[in-house]
């Protein structure tokens, strides 16, 4: 069995050096997407970058701060794998986001108008 | 005798992981399991809001006072609170548990001024006339293309729900940290480990709706201050 369970307290891994490193380092990159913001720049890449530096921040955060770096790997590998499938998989319905843009503003001008109804005589 | 003291008893025959395959207690892997779950609700909201946001013309409304101060600010107390939460739970781990105690109170600290400082926001953008279901009308006047499409209305939904979603977590992990701290000598580590679990977690969901949210929508053009 697990020491684990049997003691009521037990090493936390992790120094306080190491912890206040890691939250200099979340508080940097979040600097960082602050600056962005006020950078001209195409959204498409923007959002690459920000998404990007969130994963980094978010790694961060569950390795350190959650402790997952310490934990044994079948845990990890239980975890993490199944919840980033089920977030990409998310993804599928996004491309039709540009189609109902295309749908939805198709009359930019008049809309259409029915054919006046001719009278029989 | 304690589920886990228990299953400590049956030998680890055909695999070295024993009753413990993952080394935690049957409530910490709950509490990881918890986290995946809500970690797809927040997910899907922010999949949603994206997807609302590519397929309508969307407002950027955030100038730089209030709302990009004061979201960096609660970023800051919500950082922060990770770390004081994790020393927190060093101290635990020491059996140092008035110093958690501590370090859990002072946790609390900043999630509660991340909570005061999150309605103040609202209650700016609520002052302005932004509704779950409306854009305040200088907004609609500021970002309707030069091809009269007009923003998005949805625009207040989808704040609300998620930073709203998120405050509520926020709220809820703060009480529960209360009832952790109060009752920190009669807790197993454990208990205490679970319990920062949550809330690394609340931080973690804001470090993806800080940038989709607030800092996506900063008013760069000064579309707002040319129609004031």
């Amino acid at each position: 069995m697990s020491d684990h369970a049997q003691h009521g307290d037990e090493h936390f891994a992790g120094s306080n050096k190491l912890f206040i490193s890691i939250w200099v380092w979340l508080l940097g990159l979040t600097l960082i997407e602050i600056f962005l913001a006020y950078r001209p720049m195409a959204i498409h890449f923007m959002l690459t970058i920000l998404l990007g530096l969130s994963i980094i921040k978010a790694a961060l955060i569950m390795a350190y701060f959650m402790h997952l770096k310490f934990e044994r790997l079948s845990l990890i590998i239980t975890l993490v794998p199944a919840l980033v499938i089920c977030i990409c998989l998310l993804f599928v319905f996004f491309p039709d986001s540009f189609r109902s843009q295309t749908l939805r503003y198709q009359f930019k001008e008049e809309p259409p108008v029915a054919p006046a109804q001719v009278e029989e005589p | 005798m304690s589920t886990e003291a228990r299953a400590g008893h049956f030998p680890a025959v055909d695999w070295e992981g024993g009753a413990f395959p993952y080394r935690v207690g049957h409530r910490k892997l709950g509490m990881w399991l918890f986290i995946v779950s809500d970690s797809l609700t927040f997910s899907a909201l922010l999949m949603g809001y994206s997807y609302l946001r590519a397929s309508n013309v969307w407002p950027t409304p955030f100038p730089f006072y209030p709302s990009i101060v004061f979201s960096s600010v609660m970023t800051f107390c919500l950082l922060s609170s990770s770390l004081t939460m994790v020393f927190g739970v060093s101290a635990s781990s020491r059996g140092d548990r008035a110093k958690a105690r501590k370090w859990i109170f002072a946790t609390i600290f900043f999630g509660v001024a991340f909570i005061v400082l999150h309605l103040i926001e609202w209650q700016h953008l609520i002052h302005e006339g932004l509704r779950p279901f409306f854009l305040p009308e200088h907004w609609v006047k500021a970002f309707t293309t030069t091809d009269g499409v007009p923003p998005s209305p949805l625009f207040g939904a989808t704040f609300f729900t998620i930073t709203g979603l998120h405050m509520f977590h926020v709220a809820s992990g703060a009480v529960y940290l209360f009832i952790v701290a109060l009752r920190a000598n009669k807790l197993k580590h454990e208990d205490i480990e679970i319990s920062g679990l949550y809330w690394h977690f609340v931080d973690l969901v804001w470090m993806f709706v800080f940038p989709l949210i607030y800092i996506m929508s900063v008013d760069v053009g000064g579309h707002l201050a040319a129609v004031h």
